[in-house]
C-alpha cells in the first residue's frame, strides 16, 4: 500500500537523521568537535594510504623462541639435577629434545622421579586437554626431555601477545596518534602507524629486542685463553662493539658468566641523563624490590669485580665494582649519545620483547602522496556523482531528482555508518563508496523502470507506482544480497585495503536496501500525497 | 522537458538467435586467454611474487631516468624497472625479490633509499617479503572461489539449479575477461587487482540476477511460450535498467578513472572493462545459456495457482 503510517515515517526520518548527525564530525572544525558530547564525536580514520604513515607486519622468530625454550629446558635440568645431587656426564640438544646423560654410578630412579616433575599440562593446572609441554622418555642412564608441538605453539602465542604490549608500549612513547598494533594469524603483528614519515625509525623501535642482562665477568681465566682454547662449561665469549659513525670499528670480547644476576625485567625504570662527573651521556635504572635484593647481593660479594651489562647479547660496558650497590638503582654508561641513551632508556622502560622480530612486510606512504590521493579521491568522487546526478535526471526528470536526493541521503548514511564502527576510509574504500552509489542508482532504476513498464500497461498512476515498488523490491533484495555476500567474504578473507572496500560496499548494500525501500518511497508518497499527479512525468 | 531515452520502450531484439555467435566469441576470448596466460603469462605484482616498489618524486623539476637507472645500478638489487608514474616527476622503481630472506629486503631498500635520497622524495614504499606474498596468492584464491560458492548455493536456493550454474558459467567468464585484460595489456595484477576481480564477481551476479529474475516471473506467467522466445522478452523488458545502470557505473568509473588518481588507475580501468563485460554476459550469455541446462517452459514454479497449466503439462 501506498499508505505510509505516521511512525514509519517518523521512523525514516530519525533513521536518516542520526546517520546524518553520525556523518557530521568528519566535515566539522575541529573546535566544533571538541565541543560535541563524546558520543557523538564519531569519525572515520583515514588510511594509511590517505593520511600518510607507516605499515608495517612483523613476524615473532619462532626458530628462536624455540631455542631459547630449549636453552631455559637445560638450565633447568641442570639445576634440578644440581639440587637432588646427580652428577651428569652432558646434556645435549637434539632437534627439539635435551638430552641428558647421567655420570656412571648416579642414582638413575632418583633422576627420573625428579625429571618427570617438569612436564607441566598445557593450559593450566585445570586443563583438560590432556596434553603437556614437555615429554620425558628414558632408556637406561639417558633421559630424552622434547618440548612438545603444542606447548611451543603455545609458547609462540604467548611471545606474539607479549611483543604486541611491548610494541605498544615502545609505540606509545613515539607520541604518534591512534597507532594500529594488531595481532595476524599465528605469528604475525600488524604495526601501523599514521603520520609517521621515517620506517627507519619505527622499525628500529620495533626491531630491537631490549634484552637488558647483568652477568659477572667470569675471571678464572683471561679472554684470550679462551678464545684459543676452551672456555668453562658455565661461561661464554660476548663482545662490546666500538662503533664510529655508525659503524662497528673494534670488537672487545669478554669472557662472562652464563648465570644472569639479574635481568631487565625487573626494571621499574630508566631514565637517559648527563652525567657531570664523567661528561658523557648514561642511563638511569631502578630495579624492583627483588631485583634490587639481588644486585645488592651480588654487588657485596662481589666488590672490585667487573661485572657486564649486556643488551641483546652484546656488552654495553662492564665497569668495575666500586662498593655495594644497595639502594636498587645504578647507571649504565657506555659510549653513548644523547640520542642513543634516550632510546635505550624507552626501550627498557617499555620492557624486552620475548623473541626477535623480522619485518615481512612494509608499505610507507608519504605524506604529501597521502594528501595527493585524498584530493584527487574527492575530485574524482565529486565528478563522478555530478555525472550521475545528471544523467539521472535526463533519464527520470523529477524521478531522477527524487532518486539523485535518496542516493544522496545514501551516501550521508554510509559516512555515518562507518564513523559509527570507527572505520579507516582508504582509497579501495572511496572507490566501494562509487560501486554503491552505483548499486543504488540501480536499486531507483529498477524500479522506476517497473513503474514505467506498469503504466505503459495502461495501470492509473497510484497502482503503477505500488506495482512498481512491490515487483521491484524482490529483484532488489536478490541482487543485493548475492553483492553483498560477496562483500562479506572480501571482508571475512581480505587484510587491509580489500576489506576497507569490502566494509564500505557491505554497510553501502545495508544503507541501500534501507533508502532504496523506504526513501524513495517516502519521498514519491510525499508527492503523490501533494501533488495528487494525473500521470507520471517520466 | 523530454526525457533522455537510451532504449526505445518496446524493443525485440532477437537476443537469443546471435548466442551461437555470441558463444564463438566467448570461447575465443576464453582459449585465448589460456593461450595468452601460457605464453605471456600474467605480470605479477609485488604482493604476489614479493619484491620492492618505491615511488619516487623528483625535489626539482622532472626526474632524469637515465641518472637513476645508473644509480640504482651500483646498489645491486637486481633487475630495476623503471616506469613514469603519472607526470614527469614521479617514478616507479621496482625490483624483485632479494636474496636473504626478509632481512634481505629490508637491507636492500636501504640502500636504494641512500642513492636516491638527494634528488629524490620516497613518496610511497611497499616491500612484500617471500612469506608473505604466497599466503596472499593463496588467500586470494580461495576468497574468489568462497564468493562464487556462496553465490551458487544461495541462488540455488532462491532459484532453480539451472540459475546458479548459470550465473556461475556468466561469473567465470567474466572473470577470464578481465584476466585476458591483464594478459593483453600486461598490467600489474596485485592485491588491488583482487579486489577489482571481486568487485567485478559482484557487479556481474548482481545483473544476472536481475535478468534471471524477471525471467522466473515469466515463467511463472507464461507457462507455454516456447523457451527462447520467452528468454528474449526477459531480456528486452529489462533492456532499458540494463543500459541505464551501466551506463551510471560507467560514468562514475570514469571519473574515478580520470580524476582519481595514479594509485586506483590500475582499479577503475579493470572495473570499466568489468562493467563492459557483464552487460555482454548478463545479455548474451547467461540467459542463453540457461537453455543448455536443459530449462523449459511449464515445468517451473510449483507454487503455480492455476490447476489447467498442471493438466496442460501432464497431457503434454
Amino acid at each position: 500500500m501506498l499508505n505510509i503510517v505516521r511512525w514509519k515515517a517518523t521512523l525514516i526520518l530519525v533513521t536518516a537523521f542520526v546517520t546524518m548527525l553520525l556523518a557530521a564530525p568528519n566535515i566539522m572544525p575541529q573546535s566544533w568537535v571538541d565541543r560535541l558530547p563524546s558520543a557523538l564525536r564519531t569519525h572515520m580514520t583515514l588510511g594509511l594510504d590517505l593520511q600518510g604513515g607507516v605499515h608495517l607486519m612483523v613476524q615473532v622468530d619462532a626458530d628462536a623462541v624455540r631455542r631459547e625454550r630449549l636453552e631455559s629446558l637445560r638450565e633447568d635440568i641442570r639445576r634440578i639435577l644440581r639440587d637432588a645431587r646427580v652428577q651428569i656426564l652432558s646434556a645435549t640438544f637434539q632437534g627439539n629434545s635435551v638430552v641428558v646423560r647421567l655420570r656412571e654410578g648416579q642414582n638413575a630412579e632418583l633422576a627420573n622421579t625428579e625429571l618427570r616433575k617438569i612436564p607441566q599440562p598445557l593450559g593450566g593446572v585445570f586443563s583438560t586437554s590432556g596434553q603437556f609441554d614437555f615429554e620425558v622418555t628414558r632408556q637406561g642412564d639417558i633421559f630424552t626431555v622434547t618440548a612438545t608441538d603444542p606447548g611451543l605453539r603455545e609458547r609462540i602465542s604467548r611471545a606474539v601477545t607479549q611483543s604486541i604490549e611491548v610494541i605498544r608500549r615502545r609505540i606509545d612513547q613515539l607520541g604518534t596518534t591512534e597507532p594500529v598494533i594488531q595481532r595476524q594469524g599465528i605469528d604475525r603483528i600488524l604495526v601501523q602507524v599514521p603520520g609517521e614519515k621515517d620506517p627507519e625509525r619505527v622499525k628500529g623501535i620495533i626491531g630491537t629486542t631490549a634484552k637488558l642482562e647483568f652477568r659477572l665477568v667470569d675471571q678464572s681465566m683471561r679472554v684470550e685463553e679462551a678464545l684459543a682454547g676452551r672456555a668453562p662449561a658455565d661461561s661464554v665469549v660476548m663482545y662490546e662493539e666500538v662503533k664510529e659513525g655508525g659503524r662497528v670499528v673494534q670488537q672487545i670480547p669478554y669472557l662472562v658468566q652464563r648465570r644472569v644476576i639479574v635481568s631487565g625485567d625487573e626494571l621499574v625504570d630508566a631514565q637517559a641523563a648527563f652525567s657531570a662527573q664523567s661528561a658523557e651521556w648514561i642511563v638511569n635504572f631502578r630495579f624492583n624490590s627483588s631485583g634490587g635484593r639481588k644486585f645488592a647481593q651480588v654487588t657485596q660479594e662481589n666488590v672490585n669485580r667487573p661485572f657486564a651489562i649486556i643488551l641483546d647479547g652484546k656488552v654495553v660496558s662492564a665497569p668495575v665494582i666500586r662498593e655495594p650497590i644497595l639502594g636498587g638503582s645504578g647507571q649504565i654508561s657506555g659510549r653513548f649519545t644523547a640520542e642513543s641513551s634516550a632510546n635505550l632508556a624507552l626501550l627498557l622502560r617499555a620492557g624486552a620483547l620475548p623473541a626477535p622480530l623480522t619485518v615481512v612486510e612494509e608499505r610507507t606512504v608519504g605524506a604529501s602522496l597521502g594528501a595527493d590521493s585524498v584530493a584527487a579521491g574527492t575530485r574524482a568522487a565529486i565528478i563522478g556523482s555530478i555525472f550521475v546526478i545528471i544523467f539521472m535526471f535526463a533519464t527520470y526528470g523529477l524521478f531522477g531528482l527524487f532518486a539523485n536526493i535518496a542516493v544522496m541521503v545514501n551516501v550521508t548514511m554510509m559516512f555515518g555508518l562507518l564513523s559509527l564502527v570507527g572505520a579507516t576510509l582508504t582509497l579501495p574504500g572511496i572507490a566501494g563508496v562509487v560501486l554503491t552509489v552505483g548499486m543504488a542508482v540501480d536499486s531507483n532504476v529498477l524500479i522506476f523502470e517497473r513503474i514505467r513498464e506498469e503504466a505503459r500497461m495502461g495501470r492509473s498512476v497510484i497502482a503503477a507506482i505500488d506495482t512498481g515498488f512491490t515487483k521491484a523490491m524482490g529483484t532488489i533484495m536478490d541482487a543485493n544480497v548475492t553483492q553483498f555476500l560477496a562483500a562479506a567474504i572480501l571482508f571475512y578473507l581480505g587484510t587491509g585495503p580489500v576489506k576497507g572496500f569490502a566494509l564500505t560496499l557491505g554497510l553501502g548494500i545495508i544503507t541501500t536496501m534501507f533508502t532504496a525501500i523506504t526513501f524513495t518511497r517516502f519521498i514519491v508518497v510525499l508527492w503523490l500525497r501533494w501533488f495528487k499527479p494525473a500521470r507520471i512525468p517520466m | 522537458m523530454r526525457l533522455l531515452r537510451l532504449v526505445p520502450d518496446d524493443t525485440k531484439f532477437g537476443f537469443l538467435r546471435i548466442r551461437p555467435i555470441a558463444f564463438a566469441i566467448s570461447m575465443v576470448v576464453t582459449l585465448a586467454t589460456i593461450a595468452g596466460f601460457l605464453l605471456l603469462g600474467l605480470h605479477v605484482g609485488i604482493d604476489f611474487k614479493g619484491g620492492t616498489l618505491v615511488e619516487l618524486q623528483a625535489k626539482q623539476g622532472a626526474a632524469n631516468m637515465q641518472q637513476l637507472r645508473a644509480r640504482l645500478g651500483t646498489v645491486n638489487v637486481g633487475e630495476v624497472q623503471l616506469q613514469e608514474f603519472g607526470g614527469p616527476s614521479l617514478v616507479l622503481v621496482r625490483y624483485g625479490e632479494q636474496p636473504g630472506g626478509d632481512p634481505g629486503q629490508q637491507a636492500a631498500l636501504k640502500r636504494v633509499r641512500e642513492v636516491v635520497d638527494a634528488d629524490y622524495e620516497v613518496r610511497r614504499t611497499e616491500v612484500v617479503g617471500p612469506t608473505v606474498s604466497s599466503e596472499l596468492v593463496q588467500m586470494s584464491v580461495v576468497g574468489l572461489i568462497l564468493s562464487i560458492l556462496a553465490v551458487l548455493i544461495y541462488l540455488w536456493f532462491r532459484f532453480e539449479w539451472q540459475f546458479a550454474l548459470g550465473a556461475m558459467v556468466a561469473t567465470i567468464h567474466d572473470i577470464t575477461v578481465i584476466v585476458f585484460f591483464y594478459v593483453v595489456t600486461q598490467s600489474d595484477f596485485d592485491i588491488t587487482s583482487i579486489a577489482s576481480l571481486l568487485t567485478i564477481v559482484g557487479y556481474s551476479l548482481n545483473n544476472t540476477v536481475v535478468i534471471y529474475d524477471r525471467i522466473r516471473e515469466m515463467l511463472r506467467k507464461h507457462k507455454k511460450m516456447p523457451i527462447d522466445e520467452l528468454l528474449d522478452e526477459a531480456i528486452n523488458s529489462t533492456l532499458a535498467r540494463t543500459t541505464i545502470t551501466h551506463m551510471t557505473t560507467f560514468l562514475a568509473l570514469l571519473g574515478l578513472f580520470f580524476f582519481g588518481g595514479e594509485v586506483i588507475r590500475g582499479f577503475t580501468a579493470s572495473m570499466l572493462v568489468g562493467v563492459l563485460i557483464c552487460t555482454y554476459s548478463s545479455l548474451l550469455i547467461a540467459p542463453s545459456i540457461l537453455i543448455y541446462f536443459g530449462l523449459k517452459t511449464g515445468g517451473f514454479g510449483a507454487a503455480a495457482p492455476a490447476p489447467a497449466a498442471a493438466s496442460t503439462k501432464v497431457k503434454a
